[in-house]
Order: structure tokens, then C-alpha cells, then sequence
């Protein structure tokens, strides 16, 4: 699975598209192969602040919950309504079922993430291959 | 989000390397090196709910007991009536404490009078065998560890029949629901052929050989004969929401060294009246005094949510009540199920509770158990 050029990622696994000073958020393809098949999704309020590096809400599969890490500042402007009856959409594609919209406080937060490459760098040192 | 890796030095079975190389996601399970999920949890628990589905479920342990006081020793390690066994026929029982608490379940099988077979979980095989043979010594009887013996395979699901039958010589229709016979299966004599398993669903175990060459030739077989019907390998993930589904005990969960009997709602299994065995004068005790003062119930949850192990419940006053022992979503049934126990009071159908999933109390309700049966055979 190719890693979208255009987008940043964390160390735990989210990434985010930025347009200006609007992020969409999500998990990776990589995330959501360890997770398995995902059950249920818990998003923040719209209007919520989201702090970079804390917990905005959880992903669960059938066997686990999952913490997940923003990896910006800023204020909910949107969530993806689907994703409360569709949560499946994240497996079959992690890079464009977005989480969450974000209104960036801190443009320059996205420079300190991971690139593409960076990122299928750290998880290829994950898995040891 | 986080992950983790795996652990080191764990057992492993003769279908190890098997499982990794379908690409299984491992697991460590009670110091096995188990697989959790091949294409996925949903996808295994449907294929054996609807067709037929492939477990390896050789890390179980296997107890033979056998002598001329082989029934005596089991009635007295036992809790079920093994004396109204009959050869051929295997029983749902359990070993417990004094106190009326678990060892450990089991299953017993009569191979002969003077010959039993006592299959036993993974996490609990020292103990167990411990147990057993300590217990057993007052009786003319010998106890042997035959675990590592035998690859233990279990084809399940309503397709489970018509896979297997491709395999051996033993008309399948001549073996009911928890009894046994032994035939040929994939060309080798003499193998036992178990019509248990632990889904809730039709189906068969099967116990082989354990050397590497054996196991692989008969797992690929398996999944020739069963591909018509759509059989894919499952791991324990499908392995527990299947049983969730189906309310049967897991040890730690449902049934442990501090559960009794009653608790745990065992009570059919349980057959006081044989005469005295280890626990058993506890258990009239608890009865004497008024039975359980908890109790394990079914719980669907009502509000959206996931109610999972160790979770706490709550009545509508806000104070803790109990604690759910096994929760997760239930693929088949499509709800969010758990087992729990709670005080008999709120034991009631229909009772309504509250389980803390993280910081919010969320609504679920006392609903029958088991939460999925399997559809009547139209044979």
C-alpha cells in the first residue's frame, strides 16, 4: 500500500491531509491492518479543541480499543458522520476515511511530521524487515 | 495509536509454521504462540456460523486416566455424573477446589470402563495434570500426560459433516452431539473422531498424530475438502466471539479458583446427588445457606458503546454492582454483548444496568443466555 506523498504522519500511526489551514485526520493503512476489522469509531464534538500529541478519541476493532494521538492543534470543523455506521470503510480505505477535520491554531506543527518516506521507514524498523 | 510486538520463547504447535505462513497474526495465548486471525476475526466467525471453519486447537492438553478404578477417580475429581456415561460418550464437566471453585473445565470422554480421556484447556495443563494425578492416587489408577500426543484440529460449523465425511471411512450421521468414535481419517487408523467444539455450532474435533509432516498433510486436506463450502482457517479471535455468542465458559472469565459452581450458573453440570466428591460438601453448604449471592448474566448493550472484560457495572444509583467478565461485539448477532456478574437482585431478565466504558455509563440490559443457539438440523 502506497503512503499518499502529499500527507504527514505520527510515530502512532495518524495521518493528515492539510489544505491551508484545514487538516483532514485518520489512521493509516498500516494501523488498520493491525487492528483488524473496526467496529466502532469515537469522534470529538464538532467545536472541540484538539491538543497535538493527546487523545481525541478511539478506535475499537472486534478485539481491542485503540487511542488516537492528534498530531496537531487546533479546533474540530468537521467529523465524518458515515463512520458511525460505516466504521468498516477505514479497512478497506484507511487514506481516505477520514476521522476528523481540523482548523490548524499552528500551521507550523506539520512541519515537525513524518514525510511518506519517513513513515514507511519507521514501520518497516517496526516489523523488523 | 500504538502497537506492540511480539513475545519470546513461547510453545508452540505442529501447525506453527503452517499458520505463519498463511499470514495469521500470532498471539500470545497462556505461553502459546497462537494464531488470533488469518483474513479476519468478522470473516472467520461468519465462515463458521454459515459454512465450516478450520481451528488448531492442539495447545488444549489431553489427561488419560485408566485402571480398574478409573470411574471411582473421576467421580471424585469431577463434578458432572461420569457413571452415566456410556462408551462412546463424552460429558461437559469440571474439576474443582474444596471450596466449590474451578480448576479448571473439561471435557470427559469413556474410551472403556477402565479408560478415560480428559480433555483440558491450554493455559491450565501443568495444574491440571498436577491436579488430577494427585488426587487420583487413592484409586487404583494411572494418570499420564498424553498433550503432546496429538494435533488437535476443530472443523465447525453446519458444513462441518459434509467436510469431514470426504476424509473418513466412519458414517458422520452414526456419531450425536458429544459423542465419539474412532475410524480413518486421511488415510490414518484408529483416530479419534469427537463430535465437540466450542462455537455453538455442529461440528467435529479430531485428534492426530502431532509430528509436523502429519499435522500439515491433514490441516491441507481439511481445507481441500471444506473449500466447496467456503472453509477458511480461524484463530482465536473468531474462537472467543463464537463462544461469547454462545455463553460458554472461558477459565479466568466465567469460571475461576474463585467462582463456584453456582455463580457461574453450572449448576446442569453439576450432579451433587452421585455422592461426595472434591467440592461438593462446600456447594450444599452454599445451597444450604441460600444459594449464590451473585450471579453470571447475559448483557446486550442498549446505548452505543462496547462493553469489554473488566469493565465495571453500576445500577441506576451509580454504585458499582459488579463487573463484566467477557464483552465484545458479537459479529453473528450484531450487538454488543458481555457476560457479567452481578448480585442476584439485579439478576432478573430485563433488569436494566450500566457499564463505565471509559468515562461514560452506558445502558445495557439482562437479556437470556445463551445469546445465539444454533438452528434446529433440517436433516
Amino acid at each position: 500500500m502506497a503512503y499518499p506523498a502529499n500527507y504527514r504522519y505520527t510515530r502512532e500511526h495518524e495521518w493528515i491531509e492539510v489544505d491551508g489551514k484545514t487538516g483532514k485526520i485518520g489512521i493509516t493503512d498500516y494501523a488498520q491492518n493491525s487492528l483488524g476489522d473496526i467496529v466502532f469509531v469515537e469522534s470529538p464534538k464538532v467545536g472541540a479543541a484538539v491538543k497535538k500529541g493527546e487523545v481525541f478519541g478511539s478506535v475499537e476493532s472486534v478485539k481491542a480499543v485503540s487511542d488516537l494521538y492528534s498530531p496537531v492543534t487546533g479546533t474540530v470543523t468537521e467529523v465524518n458522520e458515515e463512520l458511525a455506521s460505516t466504521p468498516e470503510k477505514i479497512n478497506t480505505a484507511a487514506h481516505e476515511a477520514w476521522i476528523m477535520k481540523v482548523e490548524l491554531s499552528d500551521p507550523a506543527e506539520v512541519d515537525s511530521l513524518l514525510s511518506a518516506a519517513d513513515y514507511e521507514k519507521f514501520i518497516a524498523e517496526e516489523t523488523g524487515h | 495509536m500504538s502497537t506492540s510486538t511480539a513475545a519470546p520463547a513461547l510453545r508452540k504447535t505442529a501447525l506453527n509454521a503452517v499458520h505463519r505462513q498463511l499470514g495469521a497474526k500470532m498471539v500470545d495465548f497462556g505461553g502459546w504462540d497462537m494464531p488470533v486471525e488469518y483474513s479476519g476475526l468478522i470473516a472467520e466467525h461468519m465462515a463458521v456460523r454459515t459454512g465450516v471453519g478450520l481451528f488448531d486447537v492442539s495447545h488444549m492438553g489431553d489427561i488419560q486416566l485408566r485402571g480398574p478404578e478409573s470411574l471411582d477417580a473421576i467421580q471424585h475429581i469431577c463434578m458432572n455424573d461420569a457413571a452415566k456415561l456410556q462408551v462412546g460418550q463424552a460429558q461437559y464437566s469440571a474439576m474443582l477446589y474444596p471450596q466449590g471453585t474451578f480448576v479448571d473445565d473439561v471435557i470427559v470422554h469413556k474410551f472403556s470402563d477402565n479408560d478415560y480421556l480428559i480433555v483440558i484447556n491450554a493455559g491450565t495443563r501443568e495444574k491440571d495434570f498436577g491436579w488430577a494425578k494427585g488426587n487420583a492416587q487413592k484409586f487404583h489408577c494411572h494418570v499420564s500426560d498424553y498433550s503432546d500426543y496429538y494435533t488437535q484440529l476443530a472443523i465447525q460449523g453446519p458444513k462441518a459433516a459434509e467436510t469431514l465425511q470426504k476424509l473418513t471411512n466412519v458414517d458422520l450421521s452414526t456419531i450425536k452431539f458429544y459423542w465419539f468414535k474412532w475410524g480413518t481419517v486421511c488415510g490414518l487408523p484408529n483416530t479419534l473422531i469427537a463430535r465437540t467444539g466450542y462455537t455453538g455450532e455442529d461440528g467435529f474435533e479430531i485428534y492426530i498424530p502431532s509430528d509436523e509432516t502429519t499435522s500439515k498433510r491433514v490441516w491441507d486436506e481439511v481445507l481441500e475438502a471444506g473449500k466447496e463450502f467456503g472453509i477458511i482457517p480461524c484463530g482465536l479471535g473468531a474462537r472467543n466471539t463464537l463462544r461469547l455468542e454462545a455463553a460458554l465458559s472461558l477459565y479466568g472469565h466465567e469460571i475461576s479458583e474463585t467462582i463456584n459452581v453456582f455463580e457461574a450458573g453450572l449448576d446442569r453440570f453439576c450432579k451433587v446427588e452421585k455422592g461426595p466428591f472434591i467440592g461438593s460438601e462446600a456447594l450444599q453448604r452454599v445451597i444450604a445457606e441460600g444459594g449464590p449471592t451473585r450471579k453470571l448474566v447475559g448483557l446486550e448493550v442498549i446505548e452505543r458503546g462496547i462493553a469489554r472484560d473488566g469493565y465495571c457495572v453500576f445500577n441506576e444509583g451509580g454504585t458499582q454492582i459488579g463487573e463484566v467478565v467477557s464483552g465484545s461485539p458479537a459479529p453473528f448477532l450484531k450487538k454488543n454483548i458481555a457476560l457479567a456478574f452481578v448480585p442476584r437482585d439485579h439478576a432478573a431478565l430485563d433488569s436494566e444496568v450500566f457499564v463505565q466504558i471509559r468515562n461514560t455509563m452506558v445502558r445495557a440490559k439482562v437479556v437470556p443466555i445463551p445469546f445465539y443457539r444454533r438452528p434446529k438440523k433440517q436433516s
